[in-house]
């Protein structure tokens, strides 16, 4: 359904070095991609800031010319096809709507209809399903500009999918949202999944999105592929590590806990690190509890800049298949 | 093209209720623009007060004149002036939701916006129009007058394809819009008078180049049955539909290929 072949985009980008003189850099913010995904897969697409995700959802959707490389979604050119290819795919940046502003939420799906041509038929339809699935009722006659982030993202997620795409690009599709709001679009999305058949490419910092609904991940770094698999497996190598924060009812010297390690102490707080394999975060907080008098705690996941800086460490990034 | 163009009347249509949605901020701005363009003619009569002809074009000559350049870049102030933000649409990356939707990229960022304040404008420019009419003696055939809402609407056309082509400059470098306007009004300005008056390498980068004299000043050589006085063929009175249609052409090429060097913005 989609794939590339030594996909690259440079840009040329011109820095001020003294006080006239610039200097032409070329930045490769995609550097030769290659992966290929099946129809009805749901993948998460993961790396740092600046690593070039932006950049190819943007080509795969036809917003950016590659500058090498070949790109096929749906069977399409993007940059060549993309009125054509428009029609097949979904898009959600959640940064930015593609709603309008001022008019009230059910305008922006009636001009989408005719931007689309859906016949008028399936339009009520689709419509009236995702109405009741993402309970849009209550303000579908808001003007979009008044409704809240996570209602708004459900207009977006209504107006990405009016036209029955067979592909959607979600780009940060939680950002900013609460839990409930959060928990609500995911569960949709498995559901858009399961039933449609839909391909998803999902890109996010959130790995709890990823834990969630994705089967498949692939981390991109420097523009490159580092890691294409499953989450299980890159949690089993790389993110075993984990972080029990802990809030004592007084300042104390570093807890002596077998299994953990503190990693930093400021004032009654403590970080333990400890190995997800070795210990559970339960059995660890019982010592901890029987040790020291316990206020609060939190457990941190290994963030995905860490377990990218980690597959740089170990040097062991397994080739994209 | 009937798909398109139902299509652009109802973007435009949601653009115009958003704007109703803040009516009193509207009605002033039409106010507002009216009153500015009302003073826009006297800088013509004020030239007048003081000499009886400008290159051989009488007061009314010259008023024709400045009509039909005014009505057509209003027209097209109307249609497309709104282009002027588009350096923003790019900046802010939001050129990027208008490529993910199955329509051409040009005909959604012109019906992006539709500025009804811009009314003001054609109306004093027909204001004029009828004051010329009154004092100016015109032989009047069907050509004619046929030739005067022809000429104002290929004007239209040429000014629009004018303003894209430049408008894509943005795609290059974003904060050129001071050298953009300095085309589009100073563009609007030059059509307004007679080319006579001014020096002969802007005369023939208006005939030639950016083709600004077909906008008023052949199509008003045939309906006063004046010459030019550069000697140019009289045939040219009668080309401004197909320089319009040419250069609407040369512009919508130059569009598609500056969209394929869009950046976008952020990561």
């Amino acid at each position: 359904m989609i794939e590339l072949w030594n996909v690259e985009k440079r840009f040329v980008v011109r820095a001020k070095i003294g006080r006239l003189r610039r200097e032409r850099r070329e930045v490769r913010a995609v550097d030769g991609l290659s992966y290929r995904l099946e129809r009805g897969e749901m993948t998460g697409y993961l790396g740092p800031n600046g690593a070039g995700k932006s950049t190819t959802v943007k080509m795969l959707t036809g917003i950016l010319v590659p500058s090498a490389g070949v790109i096929r979604v749906a069977g399409l050119d993007p940059s060549r096809q993309r009125i054509e290819l428009a029609r097949r795919i979904g898009v959600v940046f959640g940064q930015r709507s593609q709603l309008w502003w001022d008019l009230p939420l059910g305008d922006s799906f009636d001009l989408l209809r005719h931007i689309y041509r859906v016949p008028a038929e399936r339009h009520r339809a689709n419509l009236k399903r995702l109405t009741e699935v993402l309970g849009l009722a209550a303000f579908v006659n808001t003007p979009v500009r008044q409704l809240s982030l996570g209602q708004r993202m459900r207009g977006e997620l209504t107006a990405a999918l009016l036209h029955d795409p067979e592909v959607i690009f979600l780009d940060e599709p939680t950002i900013g949202l609460d839990i409930v709001a959060k928990a609500a679009v995911r569960e949709f999305l498995a559901e858009v999944n399961r039933e449609r058949g839909v391909t998803v490419l999902l890109t996010t910092h959130d790995l709890a999105d990823i834990e969630r609904l994705c089967s498949r991940l692939l981390i991109i770094d420097h523009g490159r592929l580092i890691w294409d698999g499953g989450l299980d497996e890159l949690k089993r190598r790389y993110g075993q590590e984990r972080t029990l924060v802990v809030d004592l009812e007084e300042a104390a010297p570093p807890l002596e806990v077998s299994g953990a390690r503190v990693t930093k102490v400021d004032g009654p707080r403590q970080w333990l690190s400890f190995r997800r394999d070795e210990t559970s975060a339960a059995e660890l907080t019982a010592t901890v509890a029987a040790n020291a008098r316990l206020v609060d705690l939190a457990i941190e996941e290994t963030q995905i800049e860490e377990i990218v800086r980690r597959i740089y460490a170990t040097g062991a990034a397994r080739p994209a298949s | 093209m009937r798909a398109l163009a139902a299509i652009y009347v109802r973007l435009v249509g949601a653009r115009v209720r958003s704007q109703l949605e803040y009516r009193l901020s509207t009605a002033l701005q039409l106010v507002g623009v009216g009153i500015l363009t009302a003073t826009d003619f006297v800088a013509i009569a004020v030239i007048f007060a003081n000499v009886p002809e400008l290159g051989e074009w009488s007061l009314g000559e010259v008023a024709f004149l400045y009509a039909l350049a005014t009505i057509s870049f209003a027209l097209t102030d109307i249609a497309i002036g709104h282009l002027d933000l588009f350096p923003q649409m790019i900046r802010e990356g939001t050129f990027d939701q208008i490529l993910v939707r199955p329509l051409p990229s040009l005909l959604q960022v012109v019906a992006a916006d539709f500025a009804l304040r811009r009314l003001g404008k054609a109306l004093q420019g027909l204001a004029v129009l009828a004051f010329a009419l009154t004092i100016v003696d015109v032989d009047w055939t069907v050509g004619r007058a046929l030739a005067i809402p022809l000429a104002i609407a290929a004007g239209a056309v040429i000014y629009g394809a004018v303003w894209i082509a430049l408008a894509t400059v943005a795609f290059w470098i974003v904060d050129a819009i001071e050298l953009v306007n300095a085309f589009t009004y100073g563009g609007s300005f030059l059509s307004q008078y007679p080319l006579g008056i001014f020096a002969r390498w802007l005369r023939g980068l208006v005939v030639f180049v950016v083709p600004l004299a077909f906008v008023a000043y052949f199509p008003a050589l045939y309906v006063l049955d004046k010459d030019d006085e550069l000697g140019l063929p009289r045939a040219l009175s009668f080309a401004s539909p197909f320089v319009a249609t040419l250069a609407a052409l040369a512009a919508g090429a130059v569009w598609r290929n500056a969209v394929r060097h869009y950046r976008s913005a952020g990561g």
